[in-house]
């Protein structure tokens, strides 16, 4: 009895208003979970209701139903029996009647009439007498917009689920429906009445039945809603777009055959509107009702149809489009024109639907009669009108639509057009069916174009049926059989460079449209020969080795080649495929060898990786071609020293590094074909045993490019097979690690490091090799090893002191991946990376001078740094080795790198003779002692930057390097305190603006956030420090770009919402600092970019910047005469930014 | 004063498209861009009418061939056709070409405002009016008139 007191309780709550929505809730809760678990039955629940029901107070007795209604709504899975369900449902049907009380009645309704089978439904004669009651009872168009949708649900429910018990209510029902929907205007419940009549519609689909008499009076209700007009915002109403309306409006009017005597007629008149909306509408509209009316109801309407359709195109399309890409190749494309597309879909639907009749009006019509006519007056793409052209590419577009509409049409069209074309072309049938060009006939573009329009036609077609459908006794593929040939011949012919034509663009575009129409013909049942084919790859071949000079065209022609290319490809192993390969392939293949001259090289490479890209046979053999003509000119370069071959290998190496090797990684399984590559490069170097002349360069970088991105995407089989190689051949070089290995210290030649040695100086062979072998090193995956670790390791470091950068790269390289551990520890001679950092940092080196057989003394690696030989380079290439180990201990966050970066501050900070000197002077001083001193500065500076930014040539996730996150936050966080304290200590000049420089590449290339966290705690610090750095470096033109990173840093602190504490305080010295800037004389950026930090300044609470007013204006009224239009444009928003917050007295 | 607006129903013409210079990025930091043509109608173009929510611009009572410029003699003379001939904002939007002119050039140059020849009914006096040193400045200490400039000046700094 608990419970039963405890119901009465929630009941109470529930039903009385002066509680809280809240309230009413939980008690509602609680009576529906009571009911759930079987506490309390429904039975139960309706006595202990009893007289809220019947309560004559309409407020009270409203509530009441409610709760009912919203009990059941909960219950919707609770099986009920059916007593229950007929008596409540009966209960309902009489309150709808009590329109006071109404909503809790629509709602007890609806849960019940939506119940599920198997947990037992309202019965067929329930539901008929509902449909009675509701409307006798209901006003459905005098209610609130809730009550208007929940009464909707209802008849949508009851024409879903109850179809049966409804129908016979016959004229009532539609009557009653009509009633009920007239007038409606909310879009959501329009959404429902249309669906609504989609319904009832269907329920009746008998011409002479019920729906024979009213359906004038329900299209009444529809047809004037259309063309949907809808301008609700976008705050109100987010779930229904105009869209949604247009599409249930859409399916209510095709819903039933009987519209069709209103519908097509309302249609039509709106195709005629000046809405572009409108019309689109009715087109799709129009479309919909053909395909389900069917053909003899819309047959009447053909004509009127056929004339708007071709009013639509014929006005709103443009002059055919002379470049085609690749999308074009299933249907012609409008930019966007949606009204053109729309208006040819209907087209082409009308043809399927209407048996011939709908085609043999277009074929009749006097407009496309009159082109054919025009076609023979212009025969000449410029000689066309503006107006004919448009004319054409709408008939060309009708003619694809209603060819492509079915075979029938097709062979209709063929039929009708298709030999007059021919005969405008030039091309007839004499008796014995042999085709022949007359040579004397003019070159007809429009009927070219036509007939290409039909062959793209006639392939899409093909293409979309299967075999059976197309069988090969239709008439248009024996017309393109007999064909085929002499519109190949013609075709061709129109290529330029052919004499005594005087052809325009549009006519060549034309024509390789239409040979690759042609060679694109579904491989199989394709009308097209084997022969002729082979015919139309030999014409665009021919072009292609010919012409040269004709940019545009030769690319339009080399697409459709790749274009045939990549389509062929599907059917491996046909006829045209093999032909494709012989013809095209295996013509470009050996190009590369061959010594014509006819060809330049950019064009034969971009040849040969556009058409290799198409496929991956062509592909194969495009670079042996390739691979082929990169080992013949490397034993060139090295043996004969050929200055013209080097620049051949720079294009290959290139196209291969850039083009084709992306292309692998994407397609996939070519590691045979990369592996046999980079082995034919070592097979060079190590056939060749001297080299005839000294090496470049640029030959080396970009040997040693496609070499790293070669080994980087190889497997680990692979690698290991390539690194034995390449150690192997690093054997026969004078470098040979053995003999370094023997010493435990490693001799310095101080000789041949003069300070008068060029960087790019020529190469030998023996540095030649090394480069390579460092680069393969570079790109190895972490679980490689590398052959007698230790002394490459020792190499490496030898070759350091030489200046060479790429074995401080693989030396950083080997470094970072070692960090990674693995269990097998197997292999003879592993190091493991406290043993390769002990070699790094621990092997001692021995300077040997210039002849004297004398030792010098013995130095570690980081020593030489500070070494203080005369007019030696050594520190210099020491620092910058250092900076690529640090650079891979950094990234996986080794502790040694503190020791490294130590080593560059001691540098930074060392007291030389330069001390003395002002700064300006040092910079510009041509003695050669003090610019080393500051060379060895300016490249522990620039150590930092190599530390910190990402690099393209080593140690990044492309070349399998090891990254820590965060390292660069961490490395930051550890370095400001230490640049703080030193540049505080430090009072010379040239040291401190060496430590700024440091400092700015550090800051520069670590993450805003990181900064701007950072920045709270040592707020008071950073940003002076920041601006000092600015004020130091902007002295110098050498470091405009790091002032100008510096300067992006500050930038962002200022435009960031965390920063702006930081900005406030001192926002007198940031003002001071970018004031100086907007006068930066080197670089419009730096000005660009103070300008603009001025504005953001601006922003901040005004009686910080209120004094420092007078000073921007000055400043920016300087920067308005700037010579640069972009600065000048911000000194205007600036000004204007900054006068405003100076109440009314504008400086003028 | 009139009430109710002096030309109803002006002439709505359709923006020039942006001409977007075609400056190579890798230009020669040092080049001099000097000011020309079309750098002073992009500071006037979108000036808003007194009185509609149209720019000059759209009114046509500013083209770009009605900016003469010389940048070596630090000369500018912006010609302007007010949309009636008896228009009275004529002077407002003159002064408001001035004001914007002068924050956004540089302080060497003279600005020249004038009405185009025949457009306007008492074009003697307002050319006068609007070139006058002082009465110029006068209009300035108008908080009215300094507020209208202001708003028809507000869409030209976006």
């Amino acid at each position: 009895m608990a419970e039963l007191s405890k119901l009465a309780q929630y009941i109470e709550s529930f039903v009385d208003v002066s509680h809280t929505p809240s309230q009413q809730a939980t008690s509602l809760e609680a009576i529906i979970s009571l009911v759930k678990n079987n506490v309390v039955t429904i039975k139960t629940l309706v006595t202990e209701m009893g007289m809220y029901l019947t309560i004559t107070d309409h407020i009270i007795r409203g509530r009441g139903i409610l709760l009912l209604g919203e009990v059941l709504a909960c219950l919707a899975s609770k099986p009920l029996d059916d007593a229950t369900i007929h008596s409540l449902m009966t209960f309902f049907i009489e309150r709808l009647a009590d329109w006071k009380a109404l909503r809790g009645a629509l709602i007890g309704c609806l849960a019940l009439m939506r119940r599920k089978m198997e947990v037992g439904t309202v019965s067929q004669t329930d539901a008929k007498s509902f449909a009675q009651s509701y409307f006798q009872n209901l006003q459905v168009q005098s209610l609130g917009q809730h009550d208007r949708k929940l009464s909707f649900e209802l008849l949508v429910c009851l024409l879903e689920h109850y179809p049966d018990a409804v129908v016979s209510l016959g004229d009532d029902l539609v009557y009653g429906i009509c009633e009920a929907i007239d007038g409606e205007k909310d879009p959501h419940c329009l959404m429902l009445t249309f669906h609504i009549v989609e319904l009832v519609a269907k329920l009746f689909p008998d011409p002479t039945g019920t729906l024979a008499s009213s359906s004038s009076d329900l299209f009444e209700f529809l047809g004037c809603y259309f063309p949907i007009h809808f301008t609700h915002g976008k705050e109100e109403d987010v779930d229904v777009t105009r869209n949604d309306l247009s599409q249930a409006l859409m399916m209510a009017f095709s819903s039933n055959p009987l519209f069709e005597p209103f519908a097509i007629p309302l249609l039509l008149e709106k195709l005629s509107s000046s809405l572009p909306l409108a019309k689109i509408d009715s087109l799709k509209y129009l479309s919909d009702c053909t395909v389900k009316y069917g053909a003899d109801r819309m047959e009447k309407h053909s004509e009127a149809v056929w004339s708007s359709v071709k009013e639509i195109i014929f006005t709103s399309i443009e002059q055919p489009s002379l470049s085609f890409n690749l999308e074009s190749l299933d249907s012609p494309s409008f930019q966007g024109n949606e009204m053109i597309i729309e208006a040819l879909r209907l087209l082409q639907k009308m043809v399927v639907k209407s048996n011939g009749s709908f085609l043999r009006l277009i074929i009749n019509d006097e407009d496309i009669k009159e082109i054919f006519n025009i076609l023979n007056i212009y025969t000449c793409y410029n000689d066309l009108p503006l107006q004919s052209r448009q004319r054409l590419n709408a008939v060309g577009h009708i003619l694809y639509k209603s060819a492509n509409a079915s075979v029938a049409s097709c062979n209709h069209v063929f039929e009708s057009f298709f030999l007059r074309l021919l005969d405008f072309v030039g091309i007839s049938v004499d008796q014995s069916d042999n085709c022949k060009i007359s040579p004397s006939r003019n070159f007809n573009f429009g009927a070219l174009y036509l007939c290409i329009e039909l062959l793209a036609a006639c392939r899409d077609l093909y293409a979309s049926c299967d075999e059976q459908t197309c069988s090969v006794k239709e008439k248009s593929y024996n017309m393109l059989q007999t064909f085929s040939r002499s519109l190949v011949q013609l075709l061709n012919s129109t290529f330029p460079g052919i004499p005594k034509k005087n052809l325009h663009d549009a006519e060549f575009y034309c024509a390789v449209k239409g040979l690759r129409n042609l060679a694109t013909f579904p491989v199989g049942s394709s009308p097209v020969s084997s022969v002729v084919f082979e015919e139309i790859l030999l014409g665009l071949m021919s072009f292609i080795t010919m012409n040269l000079k004709c940019g545009s065209l030769w690319n339009h022609a080399l697409k459709a080649l790749q274009h045939i290319g990549s389509f062929v490809d599907r059917y491996h192993g046909s006829v045209e495929w093999q032909s494709y390969m012989h013809v095209v392939v295996e013509k470009i293949a050996p190009m590369f060898s061959l010594h014509d001259e006819a060809l330049p090289l950019t064009l034969k490479l971009k040849m040969a990786s556009d058409i290799g890209r198409s496929g991956r046979s062509y592909m194969l053999k495009i670079v042996q071609g390739i691979e082929e003509a990169t080992s013949f000119h490397l034993t060139e370069v090295y043996s004969n020293g050929n200055s013209k071959s080097v620049e051949i290998l720079l294009s290959l190496l290139d196209c291969y590094s850039t083009k084709i090797l992306p292309w692998f990684d994407e397609a996939g399984d070519f590691e045979e074909v990369i592996l046999r590559i980079t082995f034919n490069i070592w097979d060079q170097i190590e056939k060749c045993l001297v080299f005839s002349t000294s090496m470049d360069k640029a030959l080396l970088d970009a040997t040693m490019m496609a070499l790293k991105l070669s080994v980087r995407s190889c497997s680990k089989e692979s690698q290991n097979i390539i690194i034995q190689k390449a150690f192997n051949v690093l054997l026969t070089s004078s470098f040979s690690p053995s003999k370094v290995a023997l010493s435990t210290t490693i001799p310095v030649q101080m000789e041949g490091l003069q300070l008068l040695q060029q960087k790019d100086s020529p190469l030998s062979r023996d540095e030649w090799i090394l480069s390579l072998f460092a680069s393969v090193i570079i790109a190895l995956r972490p679980q490689i090893h590398v052959p007698d670790v230790r002394s490459v390791m020792r190499l490496l470091m030898l070759s350091i002191t030489r200046g060479c950068i790429p074995a401080a790269q693989a030396l950083g390289s080997m470094i970072n991946k070692l960090s990674l551990k693995f269990d097998k520890v197997e292999v003879s001679n592993y190091v493991s990376l406290e043993e390769a950092i002990d070699i790094i940092f621990n092997t001692k080196f021995r300077c040997f001078h210039n002849g004297s057989t004398r030792d010098g003394s013995e130095m570690l690696l980081t020593d030489l740094c500070s070494s203080i030989e005369k007019g030696s380079l050594l520190p210099v290439h020491v620092v910058v080795g250092l900076s690529w180990i640090g650079k891979g201990l950094l990234l996986f966050g080794h502790e040694k790198v503190r020791d490294v970066t130590m080593v560059f501050l001691q540098c930074l900070v060392s007291k030389s003779r330069t001390d003395a000197s002002p700064l300006q002077k040092v910079i510009l001083e041509k003695d050669c002692e003090t610019n080393l001193d500051f060379a060895v500065m300016n490249c522990a500076a620039d150590a930092f930057h190599i530390l910190m930014s990402d690099s393209e040539a080593c140690l990044n996730r492309k070349f399998h390097a090891i990254l820590r996150p965060l390292y660069k936050q961490r490395f930051f966080s550890t370095m400001m305190p230490i640049f703080q304290s030193l540049v505080s200590k430090s009072d010379e000049s040239l040291s401190r603006y060496m430590l700024y420089e440091a400092f700015a590449h550090v800051i520069s290339d670590t993450p805003l956030t990181a900064i701007l966290s950072d920045a709270k705690k040592v707020s008071l610090n950073l940003i002076p420090m920041l601006l000092d750095g600015l004020l130091a470096l902007s002295v110098n033109i050498i470091n405009k770009d790091v002032v100008y990173s510096l300067l992006l840093v500050l930038s962002g602190i200022l435009m960031d919402k965390n920063g702006q504490e930081v900005v406030t305080e001192n926002a007198h010295k940031i003002v001071d600092c970018l004031a100086g800037l907007t006068a930066f004389p080197h670089m419009m950026l730096v000005r660009e970019t103070a300008i603009q930090c001025l504005v953001a300044v601006s922003e901040l609470p005004h009686a910080r910047i209120y004094p420092m007013r007078m000073q921007v204006l000055h400043a920016i009224s300087k920067a308005l005469d700037d010579p640069k239009r972009a600065v000048r444009q911000e000194a205007v928003r600036c000004r204007q930014a900054w006068a405003s917050i100076a109440s009314r007295s504008l400086n003028f | 004063m009139v009430s109710g607006l002096i030309n109803a129903n002006p002439v709505v013409y359709e923006k020039k498209e942006r001409r977007a210079r075609n400056t190579p990025c890798d230009s020669d930091e040092y080049a001099v861009e000097s000011i020309d043509q079309l750098e002073i109608f992009d500071h006037i173009r979108d000036i808003k009418d007194p009185e509609h929510p149209y720019s000059l611009e759209e009114l046509k009572v500013i083209t770009e061939d009605a900016v003469e410029v010389d940048d070596e003699h630090s000369y500018v003379r912006v010609t302007f056709t007010p949309t009636v001939e008896h228009c009275s904002m004529a002077t407002v939007i003159g002064l408001c070409l001035r004001v914007k002119l002068m924050r956004s050039l540089p302080s060497r140059y003279k600005v020249d405002i004038r009405v185009a020849p025949g457009s306007h009914a008492t074009e003697a006096a307002v050319n006068k009016q609007l070139n006058d040193k002082e009465r110029v400045a006068a209009a300035l200490e108008n908080p009215n008139l300094v507020d209208m400039v202001d708003e028809c000046l507000a869409p030209s700094y976006s």
